[in-house]
């Protein structure tokens, strides 16, 4: 039965990928490649791809992926829904927790914990970013020679603007798209 | 805040709208939605989404999914959160169903590689301002402790690519162990 077994499949990869992104990926390919033999490895290189072009969680974009490829819109839609269940049924629990204890001092003192980690996470995160855009790879592989002058005045400019003006962040990501077709794609026209 | 037909038509499209446009990881939710939510309509106040974020940072699953179930939750309980967490599972279901139909072409073509390649820098860019607007609030304190678990959580995760699940733990602990020396300050600081 296929749909139950990527439904039960993306479950799993739901429910044990803390942070969802990049670090659910030996997760997913354990499930996708190795237990099920559903896609190749080289497949799954290109759903990795595709997922780093298209907007959204790298896990859904994987489920809504391999279900389409292994049994249509329905698969698709049912390894997608099996990837948020777990997401749903904890989440929700903790949402209720929260309204209800978050006066207490327990929980204002694990969430004041928390929240320092939170922005230190986030800027973690994007650091990493910034390595693949400056010089397309890790923070540990950083090289003078591979150091990306167009992405790095993309970036200053782009900083700069939601500094000073404080606009609605999804237009700078767009402008910042337009940017990049314009200044890496005029010297290949000229 | 009147919960009627608009005001769930505005979540459902809120979060549409936000998913459709989270490149790059879960993490770009977190500026998207404090610009929606907190500034644009003022349904959620600066602190409770911080909180909503760390809760969302410490659960299983996708970043972007557990934030959207926890502002449905907070804004319109339990429908609120299955109205939010369509509205954040459609944009990636469509887009990757479409683009699985022709993803050869659409990962060779130059257009969208470079277009993309530019959204990167801006991407970092936004998560940039995003950090540095919540540090200075987590600076404007005043307290060594929020500060050094902020540093450390940023080295811990950034250069030795610590797992978040243990960063979560730990600073949960250290968050924990912070309240109870308070309290116990307090009532010392009462019996004098």
């Amino acid at each position: 039965m296929i749909y139950l077994e990527l439904f039960w499949s993306f479950f799993q990869i739901g429910l044990f990928s803390i942070d969802g992104g990049y670090a659910a990926l030996p997760m997913i390919r354990q499930q996708i490649v190795e237990t099920h033999g559903w896609l190749s490895m080289t497949a799954f290189t290109d759903v990795i791809t595709i997922a780093e072009m298209t907007p959204g969680p790298i896990a859904i974009n994987a489920a809504t992926f391999v279900g389409t490829q292994l049994a249509g819109l329905p698969g698709a839609v049912l390894a997608t829904l099996g990837c948020v269940t777990p997401s749903c049924i904890i989440v929700i629990s903790l949402a209720w927790l929260y309204s209800r204890y978050r006066e207490l001092w327990v929980v204002r003192g694990v969430l004041s914990g928390l929240r320092p980690a939170v922005v230190g996470l986030i800027a973690a995160a994007g650091i990493s970013i910034l390595a693949l855009s400056f010089w397309g790879g890790t923070l540990w592989e950083f090289a003078f020679s591979e150091l990306d002058g167009i992405a790095i005045v993309i970036f200053a400019v782009a900083f700069l603007v939601l500094q000073k003006w404080k606009p609605n962040p999804i237009c700078v990501m767009l402008g910042a798209g337009l940017l990049g077709l314009a200044l890496y794609g005029l010297p290949g026209i000229i | 805040m009147k919960k009627d037909f608009r005001f769930y038509a505005k979540l459902f499209f809120s979060t549409f709208y936000l998913s459709a446009f989270t490149f790059g990881g879960g993490y770009v939710i977190v500026p998207l939605m404090r610009k929606r939510f907190v500034e644009q309509y003022h349904w959620i106040d600066e602190q409770e989404m911080l909180d909503l974020i760390a809760i969302a940072q410490s659960s299983p699953g996708a970043m972007a999914v557990n934030a959207s179930i926890l502002v449905g939750y907070r804004l319109a309980g339990l429908p609120g959160a299955l109205l939010t967490v369509a509205g954040t599972i459609l944009p990636p279901l469509i887009i990757i169903s479409l683009v699985s139909l022709a993803y050869q072409a659409f990962r060779e073509n130059t257009v969208v590689n470079l277009l993309l390649k530019g959204m990167q820098a801006g991407v970092a860019a936004v998560i940039a301002n995003v950090v540095v607007g919540m540090a200075r609030g987590i600076v404007r304190q005043k307290r060594i402790l929020p500060v050094c678990v902020m540093a450390g959580t940023f080295l811990a995760s950034a250069l030795l690519g610590m797992n978040v699940a243990l960063c979560v733990l730990l600073c949960a602990a250290v968050g924990l162990c912070d309240a109870v020396m308070q309290r116990r300050h307090e009532k010392e600081a009462q019996k004098r």
